[in-house]
């Protein structure tokens, strides 16, 4: 064999191809198909014609993805705020307690590993309007959740979000912790022997030292909320009258339903753009020198 | 004395918060679990508590009406067939960039590949490989969501495994190599018996995720007769709509062998869910 097919580099090579070989294949390759056909006004079968930025005008006059990217918003704000703040509580008060925190860390992770349709379950089940938490306060003669959240234009997106994030915050309380114990303690009884509080020391030592991966945790949080599919689709579809409807659950019965190869694609792309741009967002503040 | 006696009533507040947050995820677990052991005649007059009359028949209404025998084999082949395909290409791919050329060019190139491709949205491009799996006639067969499965989860497993062999002495190798090993040999017989915990981390993970995935298993398998678990327990819940027994039922067996293998492993899966998300 010549030299050049037998040398460390070459062989380096041959390991690294299969991973390469797969994930273009299932990855990289549709994606590519993805941004052609976005050009076009594809319906799956039948001639593919050139059609330039039309899908991209067409979106941007669709009421319901307007609708979608809203509550897209919403979502990312409402995870940004509601899991964070409840986690960085609970992880500061763990680092308190030496009796019970193993039990405590398991409790809080453990909806995290559940499968999204078994958390569905769980809650469709609870806001049911008969049974569940409805009919519990029926019988008790108090006429509250009568009707489920899920079922009403108001509340379907909270209620959807609700469950997603009642599956998600014990993640980030274990991620915070991760941080927060490596926070070195002589910080902590300098601050003792000051006479600072416990909200005091919370604010200007352990915020500080753990901002790496707090930052970290509100990238993880944007970018993963862009393509919330599992826990809209399962419980409401979108509805009713698109009142919880998100982006991925636009773009999935566009694509599955209505074979709008076309169309689809350009929801695709558009929600690729939106992630690369917050990555290389971050990736130039942290070239830029921040501590992120 | 006051401070202590101050310490420990501050301690009890933390605690009564501690238990209020734990309490709102065990009690909607308790639900599902009273509910799959509750007979359908019950539902309306007791919602919430626990039956005055226990029916394990749910479970076997659940296993027998559901098919439950051979959705649990289709969802363990998935499980076995990914972790095979899974663990070789990522474990090859790990070994390559930590140990035979940690510092070539490959590194950076694939590195960065598979970076960019962690961050690509499954919708980018699911409707392309949906028409791409129909014409290689891999629509609809779980050989096909194996593929996908293991391309989907190999970037995470390729790094994961990748900082763990970066820690293995250098000398084991070159001495492996004056011994006149092949680098085949240098992967079996040196790298892999020694990185097998995080060979055993990530197949806990990738367990986990092809389990429980949702999106890929509802579009890829169409018939009864091949899907697994999850697209299961969804179009159970518009067939069993009035039968909560059964579905949850249906639902504490899905969840049953994830959370055994947590409880073995609560460690390894801590470890490993956290470090996917903050290292890649």
């Amino acid at each position: 064999m010549p030299k050049f097919l037998t040398s460390i580099n070459a062989i380096s090579w041959y390991f690294l191809f299969p991973v390469i070989f797969i994930h273009f294949f299932v990855v990289a390759f549709p994606s590519i198909l993805s941004l052609l056909l976005c050009l076009t006004d594809w319906n799956g079968f039948g001639r593919i014609n050139y059609v330039g930025l039309e899908n991209f005008q067409e979106l941007f006059r669709d009421r319901v993805f307007k609708k979608a990217v809203k509550h897209n918003i919403i979502w990312t704000v409402m995870f940004l705020t509601i899991p964070v703040i409840v986690a960085l509580v609970i992880a500061y008060l763990l680092t308190g307690i030496k009796r019970g925190q193993l039990f405590y860390r398991l409790v809080y992770f453990f909806p995290y590993i559940l499968a999204s349709i078994v958390n569905c379950l769980i809650w469709r089940y609870i806001f049911h309007p008969r049974h569940g938490l409805g009919g519990w306060f029926e019988n008790q003669g108090i006429d509250f959740l009568a009707k489920s959240p899920f079922a009403m234009k108001e509340t379907a997106l909270y209620a959807v979000a609700w469950v997603d994030m009642w599956h998600f915050w014990g993640f980030l309380v274990i991620i915070y912790l991760t941080g927060m114990y490596q926070v070195d303690d002589s910080l902590y009884e300098a601050a003792d022997i000051e006479g600072a509080t416990k909200f005091q020391k919370f604010r200007y030592i352990t915020l500080p030292m753990i901002r790496p991966i707090f930052v970290l945790s509100l990238i993880i949080i944007i970018i993963w909320s862009v393509p919330t599919f599992d826990y809209v689709y399962i419980l409401t579809m979108g509805g009713p009258a698109y009142s919880s409807e998100v982006v991925a659950n636009h773009l999935y019965s566009q694509a599955f339903q209505r074979m709008n190869v076309g169309y689809a694609s350009t929801i695709g792309v558009m929600m690729f753009f939106y992630v690369g741009i917050i990555v290389g967002f971050f990736a130039i503040l942290r070239r830029m020198g921040w501590e992120v | 004395m006051a401070t202590a006696r101050f310490r420990q009533r501050s301690s009890y507040i933390n605690h009564a918060i501690l238990i209020f947050m734990a309490s709102t995820i065990i009690l909607p677990l308790l639900v599902l679990a009273f509910n799959s052991i509750k007979p359908s005649s019950e539902f309306g007059a007791n919602p919430l508590g626990f039956p005055n009359e226990i029916r394990l028949m749910n479970y076997y209404d659940a296993w027998v009406n559901g098919n439950y025998t051979q959705i649990f084999t289709n969802s363990l082949t998935l499980v076995i067939g990914t972790l095979i395909l899974n663990l070789t290409v990522s474990g090859l791919a790990a070994f390559s960039l930590a140990v035979l050329n940690p510092k070539g060019i490959q590194t950076i190139v694939v590195g960065l590949y598979l970076l960019v491709g962690i961050s690509i949205p499954a919708q980018l491009f699911i409707l392309p490989l949906f028409l791409m799996w129909k014409t290689l006639y891999l629509l609809d067969t779980r050989i096909g969501l194996i593929i996908i499965y293991s391309a989907l989860n190999a970037p995470f497993a390729t790094f994961l495994i990748r900082s763990y062999m970066l820690q293995l002495p250098t000398e084991l190798f070159e001495a492996a190599k004056l011994d006149g090993a092949s680098v085949m040999q240098l992967f079996t017989r040196v790298a892999l018996p020694l990185s097998w915990p995080v060979f055993l981390t990530t197949a806990l993970i990738v367990s986990l995720t092809v389990w429980n995935e949702f999106l890929f298993a509802i579009t890829f398998i169409i018939t009864d007769e091949y899907k697994p678990i999850s697209s299961i327990l969804f179009t159970f819940q518009s067939r069993f709509a009035n039968d909560y027994g059964l579905v949850s039922a249906a639902s504490i067996l899905m969840a049953a062998p994830i959370a055994i293998l947590f409880m073995f492993f609560q460690r390894r899966f801590i470890a490993g869910l956290t470090s996917g998300a903050t290292k890649g």
